[in-house]
């Protein structure tokens, strides 16, 4: 499917067929989570990155069903195409934003999602300690999401935040690579 | 008229299966769990039996998925996750393909949304029994 084509999709999903929230009910909720981890684990930001992709992975492995049967779209030939549908269907139904595709490698295995907006940032300014500026990806549930979701379309993806406006860089950039694609559903063949 | 809906998970394991009809037999609870291992084989037999299959650049078969008789029509609907939901209806049932859509979101919503469900395990959720039946009853 072509990127314009999911734009599409994704716009037409996002109008007609799913659910609003109050943003700032999202934006304060997973802020309270953050900043309850960050107690939790007394500062230690690299377990609370850690929680936060655990938890994210639990997400993305039930949100996938969901954005099969609201989408019901057709199998995506190539990683290209999936990262496509991530960011102009899947960003886009459940954030209402759609990450730039970007800075692909030549293998076509890895690329980036450029956030130029970031609704579970909001408001946010991280903890003045020192660290949480080096440490902290405050977003990473993000990744664990992608990588759970994907994981049940028979992807395995490795995902990280590369730079974060909220720590002060100029972008928010998430990596995806895929690992691979895991061929579950058929025993090896004999041949 | 729609009679019964089965669903297999990825393993091929039955973990829900209703009945909307008492006008055929049932089988025992057993032969339902054999029916679903078997069926899952079945479906995996016919997803390799297709002449246009990857290593001949053609896209992987769907497998399996409709059987019809005199008396029922079977339809399958595989999601991209591996999912399998079995619809046995009357053969001449209309839109099966549309209500096995709407059921999905149904599980979506109220199956995988529900955090005290656990996923691949037999599904004993009561709001989606509710809002099945609710679905289902004014077809019949």
């Amino acid at each position: 499917m072509s990127a314009t084509k999911a734009a599409r999709m994704g716009e037409e999903v996002w109008k007609t067929r799913i659910d609003k929230v109050n943003a700032e009910l999202v934006t304060l909720t997973y802020g309270s989570i953050v900043a309850q981890l960050c107690k939790d684990y007394e500062g230690d930001y690299l377990e609370v990155n850690k929680q936060l992709d655990k938890m994210g992975y639990n997400i993305g492995l039930r949100l996938i069903e969901d954005y099969l049967a609201k989408t019901a779209p057709q199998r995506c030939v190539n990683f290209r195409e999936t990262a496509e549908m991530i960011a102009r269907v899947g960003f886009k139904i459940f954030l209402n934003i759609t990450p730039t595709v970007a800075n692909w490698t030549s293998d076509n295995k890895q690329f980036s999602l450029v956030f130029e907006e970031n609704p579970l940032g909001d408001f946010v300014e991280l903890p003045d300690d020192g660290r949480a500026q080096n440490e902290l990806w405050y977003s990473n549930l993000l990744c664990g999401v992608l990588r759970g979701a994907l994981e049940m379309v028979q992807m395995q993806v490795d995902a990280h935040f590369v730079s974060d406006t909220l720590r002060g860089n100029e972008t928010t950039e998430m990596r995806v690579s895929l690992v691979r694609y895991i061929d579950d559903e058929l025993p090896q063949s004999e041949d | 008229m729609i009679l019964s809906l089965l669903i297999l998970n990825k393993a091929g394991g039955l973990v829900y299966h209703r009945d909307f009809s008492n006008t055929f037999t049932k089988l025992s609870s057993n032969d339902y769990l054999v029916l679903a291992g078997t069926f899952h084989g079945v479906h995996a037999i016919t997803a390799r039996l297709s002449p246009f299959g990857p290593s001949s650049g053609g896209t992987p078969s769907s497998g399996l998925e409709v059987m019809e008789s005199e008396h029922f029509r079977m339809q399958c609907f595989q999601t991209l996750t591996g999912t399998k939901f079995l619809l046995f209806t009357e053969p001449q049932q209309p839109n099966v393909d549309v209500i096995l859509r709407r059921i999905y979101e149904l599980y979506a919503d109220y199956v995988m949304k529900n955090p005290f469900y656990q996923i691949e395990m037999p599904i004993r959720c009561e709001a989606f029994d509710r809002h099945l039946m609710a679905y289902i009853k004014p077809k019949q």
